[in-house]
């Protein structure tokens, strides 16, 4: 049994040590501005919109789910906080409302899937179209200018005056999330249910656990944390651009898959997630310091989510 | 009855659309009261099941649990009134630990944060209650089978089970296992929980029971106590019905063997079976669900990997994929229409030529109209009802879809026939058709392979019976030197010693 736990250990951490080796691969081969301070909060900085998102994702893929639509939500919701913004309203109330769009987006994707009995797949889907184009409507096709405010500071990179707080509010915000997000799956009622559910759906029915309004809270909070990542969109982007984030939801599908989640339901956890996030940006960012073109950078990152699957299935065959 | 009444049953009946399901069921179980309900497959032992844990309605009779009305609309309520149920079919979270599993569905928090420490206690005072240990972080799928039945029980207690319903708790465990399960049961039943106990294995009913129900054909047949009835007796009051004139059975005069197996096994269930089966006859393979008399088929077939012994079909030796069983005149009908036998959502034509395309063929490809003629052929052969050759398989009922997935088999000429459960579900009128093929077949020199759980079956249409017991497969015997008695007997045995 000892020995099952330690390989059970050596399992979870595994994605970590795949990030060390790709990290320290690109340390070997690729300039040394590749490995300065500066170019590691670079990397930090730019997992977040990705990684938030993929905190959301995590929760729905260890529910048995997939969100498809987290993309179009970033997108609208860039476009409401600088719609709102333009007219007048306080940074506070626009990041406030910016929040609430998400929000209401996963509350809608969690009624249809609960409520008409379809499968995700199909809900989100759709949804990624709908919010798309009401991104779009709402802003007449172009993108919204905003005027400055604090919010552009969320993820700009920190002033000397600031180096204090070593990464800007925005990475605090992803960190603090992320303790919140594995604090609920591992000790909460609510947690445990979505485990359940993803693992084996029938059993936790036979156990009196509410499937749906679980998987409604499960889409909901899916929808609020690309609302998060939304405010950290716009706050680098400092306009309102409809046709930002197309296919995010894939990134941070493949940030849950590469961190040792199972689109089958069940499995998955926050710290894979993240390292997963990582990974990839890692990956990006080196590619194109060493001078790799952006194809080339593509075709690594689909290889590495095809190996990381690979993997899992190897270790998890030694087990049985 | 003097003593107390945990759960009474009375005048239980179910139907579905027309047939009846349960005709009046009566049972009673004391508390520390083990009470075995026996029956053959489709007695309806798994609709009381489900009666009692509240997924089906009943439409008549009353239910009484401790004296008081008993009436669950669903599982959860089942559970919360203190009947669980342990299915053959383990119903856990393969990833959840052991702790949450048992806990599921009762956890205690506070505003919604899990109390650990509650729950270690709880979940481990269930499984310390019922004498073994099993470590509470453990996820689920690390477990044996047995370990994970352990986890099931200490679910079903932990909620404050009365009633626990056991169905076929031995069927995918070893025997060592067997004996600490029914450990389990003696504990639990001295701390005076009923348990109700679901099985086939008459020796195991001994064993283990004070009482014993028999269901036949939805009634409640006989009861009694375990100790003043002989094996014979009970499996008299389980098979005791009569003959219906179904089966045509012609002069066959059967040839050389063409499907020749020997010491084969595969895992999980087959455990050497040898058997020769001629053309120009029809053998059957009696057994229990569970038995392996379908993974022997399937096995045969290429749809189970095979672990050792030998097949061999007319020329060819050797393991076969199915594509190449095909191609060496072998056709299997499935037990499983619905998820296995046909694509119920695509039309009677593509379903039929799908073994067989290379017939509707103009060049390299498929010509419709080549496909729609094939199966109008078979439609009128075998007086399928339906509107068109391109209606959905979906659309036909339960006997038409078994026709056409026989018809599979004729239209691709298989010299051998490896009907699994030919005749489940589906109305007396096809079913008497399908007897008539099967035995025109013969007449023409086919050799076939029949599985059925139905006695009555196997003995009107067969020359030959084998039985399948746990793994194991008799040697096939006349059925002219058979009886029900004597089969069922043999299915239902425990050993070696009374093979019919």
């Amino acid at each position: 049994m000892n020995n099952d736990r330690l390989r059970e250990w050596l399992n979870r951490l595994s994605p970590v040590f795949v990030l060390l080796v790709v990290y320290l691969l690109f340390v070997l081969v690729a300039p040394a501005s590749f490995s300065s301070v500066r170019n590691l909060e670079l990397i930090i900085r730019q997992t977040t919109i990705v990684g938030i998102t993929g905190l959301g994702m995590t929760m729905v893929i260890i529910g048995g789910g997939i969100d498809l639509a987290v993309g179009s939500v970033v997108a609208l919701v860039t476009v409401v906080i600088a719609w709102l913004l333009a007219h007048g309203t306080t940074p506070l109330a626009a990041a406030a409302g910016g929040l609430l769009a998400g929000l209401i987006c996963g509350l809608l994707n969690g009624v249809l899937i609960t409520r008409l009995k379809l499968v995700p797949f199909i809900v989100t889907l759709g949804t990624l179209l709908v919010f798309r184009g009401l991104a779009k409507g709402l802003a007449h096709e172009q993108k919204i200018d905003a005027p400055l405010s604090w919010l552009n500071e969320l993820s700009a990179a920190i002033k000397p005056d600031h180096a204090w707080t070593l990464v800007p509010p925005g990475v605090w915000i992803f960190a603090v999330l992320a303790f919140l997000v594995a604090l609920v799956l591992r000790y909460t009622r609510f947690g445990l249910h979505t485990l359940a559910i993803g693992s084996n759906e029938q059993a936790a029915r036979l156990c009196g656990v509410p499937i749906e309004k679980t998987k409604l809270v499960v889409y909901a909070l899916s929808g609020l944390f690309a609302g998060i990542a939304g405010l950290m969109q716009f706050s680098r982007l400092t306009v309102g651009d409809p046709t930002v984030a197309a296919g995010l939801e894939l990134d941070a599908i493949a940030a849950v898959v590469i961190g040792g989640g199972s689109l089958a339901g069940g499995e998955g956890s926050v710290l894979g997630t993240i390292v997963g996030a990582l990974i990839m940006t890692v990956i990006r960012s080196g590619c194109t310091q060493i001078g790799l073109s952006n194809w080339l950078q593509e075709m690594i990152t689909g290889v590495i989510i095809i190996s990381a699957v690979v993997l899992d299935r190897l270790r998890h065959r030694q087990r049985t | 009855m003097t003593e107390a009444v945990r759960l009474q049953v009375e005048g239980v009946t179910v139907r579905f659309g027309g047939t009846i399901a349960l005709d009046g069921v009566h049972l009673s179980v004391a508390p520390g009261e083990v009470l075995a309900l026996v029956g053959e497959n489709g007695a309806g032992k798994s609709t009381l099941m489900k009666v009692l844990s509240g997924a089906i309605l009943p439409d008549a009779g009353t239910m009484t649990l401790d004296g008081q009305p008993y009436g669950p609309r669903d599982p959860r309520e089942a559970r919360n009134h203190g009947i669980a149920m342990i299915y053959q079919e383990l119903s856990l979270a393969p990833s959840l630990t052991v702790r949450d599993n048992i806990m599921l569905g009762v956890e205690p928090a506070r505003m919604g944060v899990l109390d650990d420490r509650q729950m270690n206690e709880q979940a481990g005072k269930a499984l310390a209650e019922l004498g073994h240990a099993i470590p509470l972080d453990a996820p689920v799928k690390w477990l044996s089978v047995s370990d994970q039945q352990l986890v099931e029980i200490a679910r079903a207690s932990a909620v404050g089970c009365r009633v626990l319903i056991l169905d076929e708790p031995t069927s995918s465990i070893t025997q060592t296992d067997v004996q600490r399960l029914f450990q389990l049961i003696r504990r639990m039943k001295a701390a005076g929980q009923s348990i109700i106990y679901i099985s086939h294995f008459i020796e195991e009913v001994r064993e283990i029971a004070d009482r014993f129900v028999v269901l036949r054909d939805g009634q409640s047949v006989g009861a009694g106590n375990v100790a003043d009835h002989s094996t014979a007796q009970i499996v008299a009051l389980m098979v005791g019905r009569e003959l219906q004139d179904l089966h045509p059975r012609s002069a066959r005069s059967p040839g050389e063997p063409i499907l020749e197996v020997t010491g084969l096994s595969s895992l999980p269930r087959v455990n050497s079976a040898t058997l020769a089966l001629k053309s120009g006859e029809v053998v059957g393979i009696f057994g229990l669900v569970g038995s392996g008399r379908s993974d022997l088929v399937r096995a045969i077939f290429g749809l189970a990997p095979v672990q050792s012994g030998k097949v061999r079909v007319g020329i060819y030796e050797g393991a076969g994929t199915p594509a190449r069983r095909w191609s060496q005149g072998i056709g299997i009908v499935s037990e499983d229409r619905k998820s296995e036998g046909l694509a119920l959502s695509r039309s009677i034509a593509e379903n039929l030529i799908l073994p067989y395309p290379q017939s509707v063929e103009s060049g390299a490809l498929l010509s419709p109209s080549r496909m729609k003629q094939a199966a109008r052929g078979w439609i009128d052969r075998l007086s399928v009802r339906c509107r068109s050759a391109d209606q959905k398989i979906a659309e036909l009922s339960g006997g038409n879809q078994q026709k056409i997935a026989l018809a599979r088999l004729l239209h691709r000429d298989v010299d051998v026939l490896l009907l699994d459960e030919p005749t489940r579900g589906i109305d007396v009128g096809c079913k008497r058709q399908i007897f008539e093929l099967i035995d025109s077949l013969a007449t023409q020199n086919k050799a076939v392979l029949m599985i059925s759980s139905y006695l009555p079956d196997l003995l009107g249409i067969c020359d030959r019976i084998a039985v399948m017991n746990r793994g194991r497969l008799s040697p096939p015997r006349p059925v002219s030197e058979l009886d029900e008695h004597a089969i069922m007997l043999a299915a239902v045995g425990s050993g070696t010693g009374d093979r019919p």
